[in-house]
Order: C-alpha cells, then structure tokens, then sequence
C-alpha cells in the first residue's frame, strides 16, 4: 500500500505573525517558514506504517509556492521516499486544495491518504474532510491513535467529549491530532540523502483542476489588544478583587 | 433568506453549542430550520423545537445517523441543502467532522470558525490562532459557515415550532462506531463555564490536579488545561484550551502554572476577567492577565481556597 502524506509550508508556529499595514495579509516576507506542525505528525506516522510493514511507499505532496520544495525536502529527509510539488502561489483555498489532492490521488492510488487535522496559518481544518468527500472515502478526524491492517483501519478521534473509536473501510483519510506520536528529527546524513530523492512538479492546469478563490479577503487586522493589570500579592487580595472590582465571584 | 442549522446531540437532547449557532443565525436573519439528523432521536428533535428563533425543526430519524458518522450525514445534508441560503453547524469536533464534507459535495468553500457577521455574505474569522481577524466575503450561491460558540450568546426558549421528517438517508457501509471513551464531570462543561480553573506544566502530576478541581468545586468552575498538561497526561484530551483545542470565553480565568504560549492564548483571551498564578514573573500569561499573582502555585492554591471560605472585609 502506499501511503499520500498532504503537507503544507506555513509560518513557524513560535513565531509571532504581524498584521501588514495595508490590511490585506499577514506578514510573510523574511518570516521563518516551516512544516506545518500537523503535517510533521502525519509524515512521523506515515514513515511509522512503512517501517511497521505497513506501507511501501510514503509519497508527500504539497500545493503551494516553489519555495515550498524545502518543505518537501524535510519530509524526504524525515524519510519520505518521494516528493510532488503542485506549483501554485499563493497557495489555494482548502476547496481548491482538495480537488488538486483528488488528481493526485487519483494518479498515485494510496491506500490512505494522511493529513494534519488543521493548517495553522488559515486554521480551517477542512481539507482531510473534503477530499474524503470528493472521493467518497471514509474519514477520521483528529487522530490521537492508529492501527492499519488490510481489512480496516482503526482510528481513536479526539472529541470534544473525550475520545471515540471508528473504524474506516479502506482506502480511507485520516487527519491526525498532536497527540498521535513525536515527530522525529532528520539526522544530517538523511538531509544529504532527501536532495536525492525524486521530487515532481505539477500544475493545476496539467492537473485540469480551476483554483480560482471563492473567498475575497476585505481585511485583515490585529485583534483587540489586552492590556496588563494589576499584579496581588496574597490569596485574601485576589479574592477581594474578584469579587468587589471584577464581581466575577 | 433562508437558513439550515445542522443540530449538534446525543439524540435525546442538544448539546449547547448548537443553541450558540442558532444566535448567529439569528444575526444574519431570515427562517431558521433546525436539522436534527440522529437515530431515536425524538428527544432531540423535542427540544430543538423549544429554541428561540426556530421557525422549523426537520427530524431525520435512521439507524444510519445514529452515531453521526460524517459518510452518513452528509449526502442527506447535501440533498437539502441548495434550498436556503445559509448552512450552519457549531466549530465543534462534530461541526468540524462534518461540514467540510458537505461544502465539498455543494463545491462550496466553507467559512470556518466566525466570530462575527458583517452581512449575509460577509464574515470575521480569527487566523493564525488568533493573532489575526480576517473579514471575508464569500462569492459561492450557498454559504456554509462553522460558528465559534463563545462569540454567541445561548438562544433562549420559545413556544414549539413544528417539526417534520425528512428522509433519504442511506448507510453508506464505509465507517463503524466502535465505541467512546467520555469523560465524566459532575462539574460544568468547559465550553459553558463561568468559570474555568486550567492547570499548565506547572501542576507537575495528575495527583496535583486535584488541588485545582477542589478549587473549581468551591467556585462551581469547569476544570480546563494546556496541551503540555494533557500531553503529560495529567488530564484528559477534552481538558485542553487552545489554538487547536477548545475555545472558552468565561467570565473568570485562572490560569495556574500556565506559560501563556500563542496557542493556549488563542483559546482563552476573550475570557472577561483573567487571572494568571505563576512563579515566573517574566510569565506571557501575565501580559493578558488582569490579575497577576507571581507565587509558587502549590502554596498559593491552598491560600486561595482559604481566602474564598473566608467572607470578605
Ligand atoms: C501546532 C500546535 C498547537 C498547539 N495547540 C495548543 C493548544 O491548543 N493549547 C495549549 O495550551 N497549547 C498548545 N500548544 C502548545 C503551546 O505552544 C505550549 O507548549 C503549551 O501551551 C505550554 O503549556 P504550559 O504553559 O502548561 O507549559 P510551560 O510553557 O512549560 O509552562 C509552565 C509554566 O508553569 C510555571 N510553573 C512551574 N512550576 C510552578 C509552580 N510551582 N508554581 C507556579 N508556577 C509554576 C512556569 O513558570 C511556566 O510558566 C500547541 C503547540 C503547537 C506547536
Ligand atoms: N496547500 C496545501 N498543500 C498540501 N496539503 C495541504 C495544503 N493545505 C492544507 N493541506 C493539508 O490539509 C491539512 C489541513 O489544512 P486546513 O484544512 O487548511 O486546516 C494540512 O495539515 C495538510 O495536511
């Protein structure tokens, strides 16, 4: 079976995003970029099935801008065996996204397609459960466990309640949660290695999907600033704060 | 205009987000239909039809809904869908499981997590956990919209408005339940809360959390978490409060042993009052906090639970 792993490049998750003066973005210039943090954890798990004997072949694919080959390479140098890069910037609405992933899967015929559960630049937390539509397969959201054998794949979901278990019809999606597994670190020998590794580029247009926006961004702006108050320093002040300032108690 | 809830239950009754996302309908205006799509979900529907604001309730009862698998539930939302205008489900895990699925069948590109609405096409979304609100405009014939609960107040009750079954679902034999592991509370739901007390990294063992609900017990609080609590398993995963966990909004915050990190901000900073315990004083949780005390938090918790039991000067 082989494993498809979506990945995005997106800003550093310790990184603090600014809001552009002009409203109509966040400031991506001279940013530090990365791996989406979700898309880490699904190549972990994808590279884990592999080595488990569960898997063949983990290919990873990513829609977005040239630059966005060095987040492929980080996923060959996690272990990915190969890398397709669907060349379009800025990078499309998660719609859009899925129906490129269609074609791609659609070409490449994985067993399971893995996805992070949520991009964190647009925090849409949609694409997984798109493609699963568009494809009519099975989904499982929010991935904290994982068991695949030929006849089903077994998913425990982190819900708001706690935790549920489905199990999934092959060829399936799963979106995975943080909780899933560690991602490891590419060891420098590996990094060499991943250059290597083959990394094809596609279009939309070779690829005959339309990934004209739907959404017109008015503005972007900065959320309502919260200022510092005060600093007690005993139990018996806070709880007068509490309740004759705040009256919250 | 006309506009589809999709109900978030358990089949016998809703769960409260769904009356939040009944609000936000509300703003946009128009005849509201509350779907309720589960298995011997009578109970549900009952109680959907009592939600101010609701002009119908449309009740589909099968066994194939009856755990609300997405394969199930979204080629019978897409069959009614194209007649309103709106479709809306609360940005809970059930919300977030489902409606993507629909919008893809609609060839629709839905709008996540808003927190206001500006016009019938025209919505406010945080981005990039919070650290940025985007205002977007969506060109598609139908809009679908996931609704954050905490920018809605609760619909209210008002007298029952009919309900009516709708059919044509079909078990698509592509996903099993298995089963589920919920946590149990006598205390109130996170998500509901007036008051929330979350514990950090700080709190350093599960054992130590028991300071913090016995606290939460005296002020009637839900108990909440950072990721690196729950990832050290000190408390269960539907504890966290986050980016990409929950997202509160209380009128009081403690956050206790907490760093403050974007993501665990981005969960609570629209809470009213904030109040951070924290032995480093150097803290981020402090910058938000409108009450910080710097304090080692294993003496602080039991002088805070003393100071609540004595009445006030
Ligand atoms: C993709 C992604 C998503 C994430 N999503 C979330 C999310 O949804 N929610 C979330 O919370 N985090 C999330 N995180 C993690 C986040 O970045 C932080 O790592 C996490 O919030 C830190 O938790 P903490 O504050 O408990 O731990 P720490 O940052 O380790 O802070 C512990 C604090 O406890 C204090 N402390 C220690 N001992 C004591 C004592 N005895 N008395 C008083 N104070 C004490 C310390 O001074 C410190 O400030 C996410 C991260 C990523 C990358
Ligand atoms: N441009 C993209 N290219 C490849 N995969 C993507 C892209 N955008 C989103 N994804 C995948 O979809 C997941 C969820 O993203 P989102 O729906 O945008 O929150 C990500 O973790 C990726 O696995």
């Amino acid at each position: 079976m082989k494993v498809l792993v979506p990945i995005k490049r997106v800003i550093d998750a310790n990184i603090k995003v600014r809001v552009k003066a002009d409203e109509s973005g966040v400031e991506l210039n001279n940013v530090k970029m990365a791996m989406n943090p979700f898309c880490e954890i699904a190549v972990e798990e994808a590279i884990r099935l592999r080595e488990s004997g569960h898997a063949e072949e983990v290919i990873v694919v990513t829609v977005g801008p040239a630059q966005s080959q060095e987040t492929l390479r980080t996923a060959l140098a996690m272990g990915a065996d190969r890398a397709i890069l669907v060349e379009a910037d800025p990078a499309p609405e998660p719609l859009a996204v899925a129906k490129l992933l269609k074609a791609v899967v659609e070409k490449e015929t994985p067993g399971l397609v893995l996805l992070g559960k949520q991009a964190i630049d647009g925090d849409n937390n949609q694409t997984g459960q798109m493609l699963s539509g568009l494809l009519g397969w099975s989904i499982g959201t929010f991935a904290s466990h994982l068991e695949v054998d030929d006849a089903a794949v077994r998913v425990t979901r982190e819900v708001d309640g706690g935790l549920e278990n489905i199990e999934l019809v092959p060829p399936a999606i799963v979106t995975v949660d943080l909780r899933l597994n560690e991602p490891r670190y590419a060891s420098l020998p590996n990094i060499m290695k991943a250059k290597k590794k083959p990394l094809d580029m596609l279009t939309p247009e070779t690829l005959g999907v339309d990934v004209s926006p739907r959404l017109e961004t008015i503005r972007v702006i900065d959320p309502p600033a919260r200022a510092a108050g005060a600093r007690v320093t005993s139990a018996q002040e806070l709880v007068d704060k509490l309740r004759n300032e705040a009256k919250v108690i | 205009m006309s506009i589809l809830v999709i109900a978030e239950h358990d089949n016998t009754s809703l769960r409260p987000a769904t009356l939040n996302t009944v609000s936000a309908a509300v703003v946009l205006g128009g005849e509201i239909d509350l779907l309720v799509a589960g298995g011997d979900c009578q109970g549900a529907a009952d109680e959907a039809a009592t939600v101010a604001g609701v002009s119908r309730v449309l009740m589909a009862d099968d066994p194939a809904l009856t755990d609300g698998l997405a394969e199930n539930l979204a080629p019978l939302i897409e069959s009614i869908a194209r007649d309103y205008s709106h479709v809306l489900a609360p940005a809970t895990t059930y919300g977030k499981n489902l409606l993507p699925r629909v919008a893809a069948l609609l060839d629709v590109q839905q709008i996540s997590d808003i927190s206001a609405i500006e016009s019938p096409d025209t919505f406010v979304r945080p981005i990039y956990a919070g650290n940025a609100l985007a205002t977007v405009r969506s060109l598609d014939a139908v809009k679908l919209i996931t609704v954050r609960s905490t920018a809605f107040d609760a619909a209210g009750q008002a007298s029952a408005a009919p309900i009516e079954m709708v059919s044509g679902s079909q078990e698509a034999g592509l996903s099993k339940f298995i089963g589920e592991e919920l946590t149990r509370s006598e205390r109130p739901e996170l998500t509901t809360a007036d008051i929330i007390v979350s514990g950090g990294r700080g709190m350093q063992s599960s054992e130590n959390f028991e300071m913090l609900e016995s606290l939460a017990d005296k002020l009637g609080a839900a108990v909440g978490a950072s990721r690196a609590a729950v990832d050290a398993g000190y408390v269960p995963n539907d504890y966290q409060v986050g980016q990409t966990g929950k997202v509160v909004a209380p009128d009081l915050y403690i956050a206790v042993g907490i760093s403050g990190a974007i993501q665990h901000l981005a969960g609570m900073k629209d809470s009213k009052i904030i109040v951070a315990i924290n032995k480093d004083e150097e803290a981020p949780i402090f910058q938000v906090a409108d009450y910080g005390w710097v304090a080692d938090l294993f003496e602080a918790i039991p002088q805070l639970e003393e100071a609540l039991d004595s009445p006030s000067p």
